[in-house]
């Protein structure tokens, strides 16, 4: 026996073949969604090159294809052009933004024939996650140095920066995915905190913005922002300080002018708390700088840091949304439920609720969602597929496929921790938060939880370019996964 | 730096996962699982029920004329979101209007208040009726009007320029209407009067539906389930009147310029051969789009051309009411055929006097009839309520007589099959207990000759005359005589018997041609057939009402008939030769050269009203 024999024979049976099968699954059922969703009234036939089914047939069967020849190329390659395929994407990037036409308001779109065009920016992913891992895997690199992870930041960014050149804002959002992995790479968890305090602090201080406790001129969101600007402030102080004196001081401070000022407001005069509670936050930061001052400690001044940026976001926030084009606000507006305007900017999610809403448990059957098939839901068949699957196989369907995903994205997981080397690793952390995200964003959006961000559903929103995407996305990754015993050896 | 050192992590981004996936679950169970409303949200969007509007019923008199039929017209729809540079002028000058009317009319259909069901998706009315003539005009030009469309609907059209009041007309449905029925949606005819409105539902048929799939753009994508669930209208059923449009027509001439009504009754089957309320109009003016103005033009003439007087107006009956009187003194065993009352000039008794005119005295009731005593039927009356032996009290008389008057039809509607009867007025002993206190006979006494607190309707009076020719029983007088495809109810067509015996009805027809042959209607004698009649000259705040109620032939009655004619005098004036006319036309088919001359002459003659309002 050759070494060549066992290797190969050592890499068909080292291939991860429970993900081979979700794929396929997820596929299958993304065809039959794609099929709902595109009924064409004059031709019926699913197979026909004429409809968006049959066309969907094609670009599955040539993902089946693509996997093949992606696991028949050897992991050294991978290695050595790591950099070079990302030069190469970003490049193709570039050049998509100079030479693509205009197509629904975006230049992202390259055509090839007459009608088959491909969109670059889904393809560039494997190639940052690639660049990413081979970089995160060199000898010394550590994550907590400011020039490697820098570095890495801009392999991230670069390419978010031309997508969103291209007008494709919702395709370079996917990128913040890859911060979710450098989380698990070891950078610091503060970063992600911060992030996710902003987007709480925005979207309850806008929401509740003009609610208002009973009896008092205090606005809900006002008051709530302040109370978790105040408390993740603290508990950062006691966490990453572990200085127990100035928690309680701060505490006292805080807590008890708020507590004050809530009974006066009560039971003597109503007024308007807020004020208070921002005169003990202005306090709080003062003593935290205080504090870096006097112990030389920097943790404070970042404390410091996000305690101005927690106070301030409200405020800046709803300034900003003040002077905002009115289409814009009522954009987000609609977003956040505090409007709601089903004929206008809501009506996508509008249409998207009453199509899964009206699923029921079972759904209404294979291509008797009227919803759908009526074409009542925009951009149904892409962006918004997961309605097809809520309205025509219910919440049965609708729950199913969540749950192949979170199957899947569990065994993402487990592939990606039985790595040995950085580079394997950070590429499988990459795809499977990638897909998270989409999976986040996508089915949030049509549920109306999250903002309608058009990014597609893996494997079930129809298209030739995504579809490539992320089988590409996927099988370097499980071509990788293949040849961890044999380097092993 | 180890990796190991974080591997805690997979942990965090697991639960971010496994977060994300159960909440959408949730999610879902909350949209999906709760209740149907996102069901019927997604029902509405999607079905379009195309509403098919089955043919009206078409109406024929009794000898088969076609009187209303339908004529095709189209309603100009409107989808907003699709009118897109719409050339307004072309427009306006195709159909016909205004810029302003234009203007005015996009407005109104915007206007929520007064078009609930607006949506800038769907079809809107822009403008109801447009006649062939205008439309083969704007058809032609419609490819250049995005957003415009055609509904076909039908309008009534009438072939006749009489029976207004009885053929009744046909209008949108009233936003009542449309609330207290399940069948009718905005923007559906409906019978407004008429036999229009007693038969709608004959008429009308059942509407059918289509149940179409509509997409995102109201563009129409098939039926639904095939087909399955649509159904196929069904038409109107044709009505057959029991009017002779030839009698019809003369008894609208012959009430030309004058108030009042003419009703004709085929004795034997209850069926109004003519109706004829005056003044009246041509049914005409309330065809299509011009109705509402046509309309509101008549309800304000003070002469009230839209009541229908035949069934709506009650009149005191004068003496046609005696011989409701005779029958009733008869049954009762208050009079014979010998019982003989004076007469000096009227009725006199105790200061009270009810006047009259010159004839012998003392008189039986078969001349009594015939010269239309006021004596006689007066003091047929008096001692019938003061007869103590036979009655306990003046109000069980009085309750007795009323039992008499109601089993003869009247104080009751009769229940013809048209809309906006009145009952008349019999009054009961209740009522004079209520309204003189203590009261005697001679109180009440003009209610013997159909005077007083007596009022009836021309209907009502018309039956009496039927009664008599049957001889005993009416059967409800009704307008309808056939529907195709169909039944009348049972209700037209059973016997109603009175309490007098056949016997005494005898003697009153014969009193009836005692009065034709040598009494107050002489000029209704003909020498073709025996005519019964009586006469009636009702006082009234103004000059008397002229009336008449008569029939012939005396021994196989063909046609009984009630002529009253507002201020027309004397009975003999014009109620007796107007009820001989239509007697004529009826039997005969036709007028006699005489005849006609007389008929022309009625017809010229004008009575002046002024123009009080009534």
């Amino acid at each position: 026996m050759t070494e060549q024999n066992t290797s190969s024979k050592g890499i068909f049976l080292s291939i991860d073949w429970i993900t081979i099968l979700l794929y396929i699954i997820l596929i299958v059922w993304g065809w039959f969604s794609v099929c709902g969703a595109c009924y064409d009234f004059n031709n019926p036939d699913l197979f026909s090159w004429e409809t968006n089914s049959g066309k969907q047939i094609v670009w599955g069967g040539t993902s089946l294809v693509l996997a093949a020849v992606i696991m028949l190329i050897e992991r050294r390659l991978f290695d050595s052009a790591a950099y070079v395929i990302y030069a190469a994407m970003m490049l193709l990037l570039l050049v998509t933004i100079v030479i693509a036409p205009e197509t629904k308001g975006s230049r992202s779109w390259l055509p090839i024939t007459e009608s088959v065009k491909i969109q670059p920016a889904e393809f560039a992913k494997f190639a940052v996650a690639l660049a990413l891992g081979k970089w995160m895997d060199r000898y010394g690199f550590n994550i907590k140095k400011s020039k490697d992870i820098g570095v890495a930041i801009a392999l991230i960014f670069f390419p978010m920066l031309l997508i969103v050149a291209q007008k494709e804002t919702g395709s370079a959002l996917v990128y913040f995915a890859f911060f979710l992995m450098l989380y698990r790479e070891g950078m610091t968890g503060s970063l992600l905190f911060t992030g996710f305090a902003c987007v709480v602090y925005f979207v309850v201080g806008l929401k509740f913005q003009n609610d208002f406790i009973t009896y008092m001129p205090v606005s809900i969101g006002e008051f709530t922002v302040l109370l978790l600007a105040m408390t993740f402030t603290i508990s950062m102080v006691w966490i990453y300080c572990h200085d127990l004196l100035t928690v309680n001081i701060l505490a006292t401070i805080c807590y008890g002018s708020t507590v004050i000022a809530l009974l006066f407001s009560l039971f003597a005069i109503p007024f308007d708390v807020c004020y208070v509670m921002l005169g003990a936050c202005i306090l709080m930061i003062l003593v935290i700088i205080l504090m870096a001052f006097y112990r030389h400690i920097y943790k404070y001044a970042l404390i410091a840091l996000f305690a101005i940026l927690s106070t301030s976001l409200y405020y800046m926030s709803s300034k900003v949304i003040a002077h905002m084009a009115d289409h814009q606000r009522t954009r987000i507006e609609v977003l956040l439920g505090i409007t709601d305007d089903p004929r206008g900017a809501g009506y996508n999610v509008n249409q998207a609720k009453i199509a899964i809403g009206s699923g029921g448990l079972w759904g209404k059957g294979f291509l008797n969602g009227t919803q759908t098939k009526l074409k009542y839901v925009p951009e149904q068949h892409t962006d918004f597929i997961f309605c097809t699957v809520g309205e025509e196989e219910g919440f049965v369907g609708a729950a199913g496929v969540l749950i192949v995903y979170l199957l899947f994205i569990w065994r993402l997981i487990v592939m990606a921790e039985r790595q040995i080397d950085t580079m394997s690793r950070v590429y499988g952390y990459s795809v499977l938060c990638i897909f998270l995200f989409h999976l986040f964003i996508n089915v949030g959006m049509v549920l109306g939880l999250t903002p309608v961000i058009g990014i597609p559903l893996p494997f079930f929103s129809y298209g030739g370019s995504s579809l490539w995407g992320f089988t590409l996305l996927l099988f370097i990754f499980l071509r990788l996964d293949a040849e961890r015993n044999l380097k092993q050896k | 730096m180890n990796h190991h050192t974080y591997e805690y992590r997979k942990f965090v981004l697991a639960g971010i996962a496994l977060i994300v996936v159960l909440s959408y679950i949730a999610r879902l169970a909350y949209l999906q699982l709760s209740d149907g409303e996102y069901k019927t949200r997604a029902d509405n969007n999607a079905f379009f029920n195309n509403i098919i509007f089955p043919s009206r019923g078409v109406i024929y008199d009794r000898n088969g004329k076609l009187l209303v039929y339908n004529q095709p017209a189209y309603d100009i729809m409107v989808v907003m979101r699709e009118v897109t540079n719409l050339d307004t002028l072309d427009f306006c000058n195709t159909i016909g209007i205004t810029q302003q009317q234009f203007d005015e009319r996009m407005l109104a259909i915007k206007d929520k208040n007064k078009n609930p069901g607006y949506s800038t998706y769907t079809q809107q009315l822009f403008m109801a009726q447009m006649p062939l003539s205008e439309f083969s005009v704007f058809q032609e030009k419609m490819f250049r009007f995005h957003g415009f469309y055609v509904r076909e609907r039908t309008i009534r059209r009438y072939a006749t320029n009489h029976c207004a009041h009885i053929l009744g007309d046909v209008a949108e449905v009233s936003k009542q209407e449309v609330d207290n029925s399940d069948y009718y949606a905005p923007g559906d005819y409906i019978g407004k009067q008429g036999v229009e409105r007693s038969y709608e539902t004959e008429l009308r048929g059942v509407k059918g539906v289509e149940v179409l799939l509509r997409d995102a753009r109201g563009r129409i994508q098939g039926h639904y389930k095939n087909g399955e669930l649509d159904r196929k209208p069904v038409p109107g059923k044709n009505l057959t009147l029991s009017i002779d449009a030839k009698v019809q027509a003369l008894g609208e001439r012959l009430m030309e310029g004058k108030m009042g009504a003419i009703v004709a009754i085929e004795p034997k089957t209850g069926e109004i051969l003519c109706m004829v309320s005056s003044p009246s109009y041509d049914p005409h003016r309330m065809e299509g789009k011009q109705r509402s103005t046509q309309m509101l033009e008549m309800q304000r003439d003070p002469m009230k051309p839209m009541i229908n007087r035949a069934i709506s107006g009650t009149y005191p009956p004068g003496s046609t009411f005696k011989t409701s009187q005779g029958l009733t003194f008869l049954q009762e065993g208050i009079i014979d055929s010998t019982t003989a009352y004076s007469c000096s000039h009227g009725f006199r008794f105790r200061g009270m006097k009810v006047g009259c005119h010159g004839h012998g005295s003392p008189l039986p009731l078969i001349p009594a009839i015939a010269t239309s005593c006021n004596g006689y039927f007066c003091w047929g009356l008096y001692h019938m309520l003061s007869n103590r032996s036979k009655y306990k009290t003046i109000q069980e008389a009085m309750t007795t007589w009323k039992d008499y008057m109601v089993s003869m039809g009247f104080g009751y509607k009769l229940g013809v099959d048209l809309p906006g009867e009145a009952r008349g007025m019999i009054p009961n002993a209740d009522y004079y207990d209520r309204r003189l206190g203590r009261w005697n006979p001679l109180g009440v006494i003009s209610i013997a000759i159909g005077q007083g607190e007596v009022t009836l309707t021309p209907l009502q009076i018309a039956n009496l005359g039927a009664t008599i020719a049957n001889r005993g029983y009416y059967i409800t007088p009704h307008i309808v005589k056939a529907v195709e495809g169909g039944e009348i109810a049972d209700s037209l067509t059973k016997k109603h018997y009175t309490k007098v015996d056949k016997r005494y009805y005898e003697m009153v027809a014969k009193g009836m041609r005692k009065a034709v042959l040598g009494g107050t209607c002489r000029s209704a004698n003909s020498s073709q057939y025996a005519v019964c009649g009586k006469t009636g000259t009702a006082q009234n705040r103004g000059k008397d009402h002229s009336a008449f109620m008569g029939f012939a032939p005396m021994d196989d009655p063909q046609i009984a008939v009630a002529v009253y004619v507002e201020n027309g005098g004397f009975g003999a004036t014009y109620g007796v030769p107007i009820g001989a006319l239509i007697m004529e036309q009826y039997i005969k088919g036709e007028l006699s050269k005489a005849s006609e001359a007389k008929a022309a002459m009625f017809q010229a003659r004008h009575i002046d009203y002024g123009t009080r309002e009534r």
